[in-house]
């Protein structure tokens, strides 16, 4: 593994390692070593040209606690708000040493541009491109789903998952339904017709259009946040009807299994698709998968980059 | 390849090394055992209930991975990270032995001293492990050792140990250069 770009590039056995690793990360980091030396001495560039709190702190706070030095660079207040190019400005990161780059990007397809066209020698990481993809974050929501539901299995063989909202804008949704249903779990997406991608039924997962079919029968619930900052149309009649039919509130709460829990990628609408007793009930593991969400990206840069590449090829 | 340890002598290796522990620790009270995995934890576990039998005591015994202290890592592809458990009473105070089985540049004892300065303040270090093959690149000796085996640089040393490989033995072969 040189970049990590999409979770359809992971073989199942890599996208566990991760997983694994993680777990381990994660009991180190818990105990009494909060810092290790283990990638002291190597510069990541966290380049955010769309706005992002927890995925750009996240990733910060992994390459910190791995001894990595970070520099911050976001989209307003650099030059690419002065129209500076995605080449100009890898090839600047380039030339003052970047062994990575963590990149958030509202085109589909820029950290493969930048992966593919060798400006850079470094490791890319997609943070999130446009509608495309988002795998850190489906990594760390296998990760938070097998440590509540697996009970010990290396895998997510028998669950249920269901993927609730704006499928249509979500690169969450996305790089859920690969990750997941590789590890063996049965998704369900649940959004009002207009919110589904065109080909959805061609993914590996059943779809439905009326939550309260699905609410009582899924191990897990996994609401997405509408996004308004992508909506140039109108794609259901108004907000209190989305929230009545498609929202997450106390009466469907009350309907999930017992074990069952409830996620959100974040940033959450309170009252649009979540309501704020479901977000802070105790079904609730959303500020959880912010916790495991260090872990996973401590892994991910542990497994990019504290290795030879080269050698693995090699040997 | 030759059988540098048969299982009889690996066994009576680990009895004489609890004895020594206890010997120069006068007793297992202070003792707290730290096996390097993945052989290492074996060893450990291994050399702790071997002193139980001696003394008649709980021994303190676990585990210390020191991947993410390596300084050669960048030398590999990225290795497997195994789980670090410190037993209830810590290292504070205490007299930490560390455990490996072959002891050879002495670069992963370095990166468990760094590993284990993290975790706490040991009153004393001591290092235990069962075949020592020369070739130290950085000043550190072992206290206690199963058998010291003059190797050149090229020969590769095998430890086999029931728990994974179905069988206790030390082999030496030759390498390919």
């Amino acid at each position: 593994m040189r970049h990590l770009l999409s979770i359809s590039d992971l073989t199942k056995v890599e996208a566990l390692s991760i997983l694994n690793t993680a777990e381990t990360l994660s009991r180190v980091s818990d105990g009494p070593m909060k810092k290790l030396p283990t990638l002291r001495g190597r510069t990541i560039v966290n380049l955010f040209a769309e706005d992002s709190t927890r995925t750009r702190i996240s990733f910060e706070a992994a390459a910190k606690r791995l001894s990595a030095d970070v520099i911050n660079f976001s989209a307003k207040g650099s030059s690419v708000s002065k129209g500076e190019s995605l080449k100009d400005t890898a090839q600047t990161l380039q030339a003052m040493g970047a062994d990575a780059v963590i990149i958030r990007h509202s085109a589909s397809g820029a950290a493969q541009t930048l992966a593919d066209n060798q400006w850079m020698s470094g490791s890319v990481i997609n943070a999130g491109d446009g509608t495309h993809e988002h795998p850190s974050q489906a990594l760390l929501d296998a990760f938070t789903i097998r440590k509540h539901l697996a009970h010990g299995n290396d895998d997510l063989t028998g669950l249920r998952v269901a993927i609730v909202g704006d499928i249509l804008h979500s690169r969450v949704a996305r790089s859920n339904v690969l990750l997941l249903t590789m590890l063996g779990a049965h998704v369900t997406l649940v959004a009002p017709p207009t919110l589904l991608p065109v080909g959805v039924e061609s993914w590996p997962v059943t779809i439905s259009y009326n939550f309260d079919d699905v609410i009582e029968s899924v191990d897990a619930v996994m609401m997405l946040r509408i996004q308004l900052e992508r909506m140039s149309e109108m794609f259901f009649p108004n907000a209190r009807e989305y929230s009545r039919y498609f929202g997450l509130n106390k009466d469907r709460l009350v309907k999930m299994k017992q074990s069952a829990i409830v996620m959100h990628p974040g940033p959450m609408n309170r009252g649009l698709e979540i309501t704020a007793d479901s977000a802070d009930s105790a079904r609730s593991v959303i500020l959880e998968q912010v916790t495991n969400g260090v872990s996973v990206r401590m892994a991910i840069l542990y497994l990019l980059l504290a290795g030879s590449q080269e050698l693995e090829i090699a040997q | 390849m030759s059988l540098a340890l048969p299982a009889p002598d690996m066994a009576r290796a680990i009895t004489r090394i609890s004895h020594e522990i206890l010997e120069r620790n006068s007793g297992s009270n202070s003792i707290t055992l730290l096996g390097i995995p993945t052989r290492g934890a074996h060893l450990a576990s291994r050399i702790a209930s071997s002193m139980r039998e001696i003394d008649g005591k709980e021994i303190q015994c676990g585990t210390l991975d020191i991947t993410l202290h390596r300084d050669d890592l960048r030398l590999r592809p990225p290795r497997a990270l195994m789980p670090t458990n410190i037993p209830a009473l810590g290292v504070e105070g205490r007299d930490v032995i560390l455990v490996d089985d072959v002891l050879f540049s002495g670069r992963t004892i370095r990166a468990a001293l760094d590993a284990l300065g993290e975790i706490g303040r040991p009153r004393s270090v001591q290092l235990a492990v069962l075949v020592d093959r020369g070739h130290r690149q950085l000043p550190i000796r072992a206290d206690y050792v199963g058998k010291n085996l003059p190797t050149s640089i090229s020969q590769v040393i095998k430890v086999h140990m029931t728990e994974l490989d179905g069988v206790d033995e030390v082999t030496l072969e030759d390498g390919d250069a």
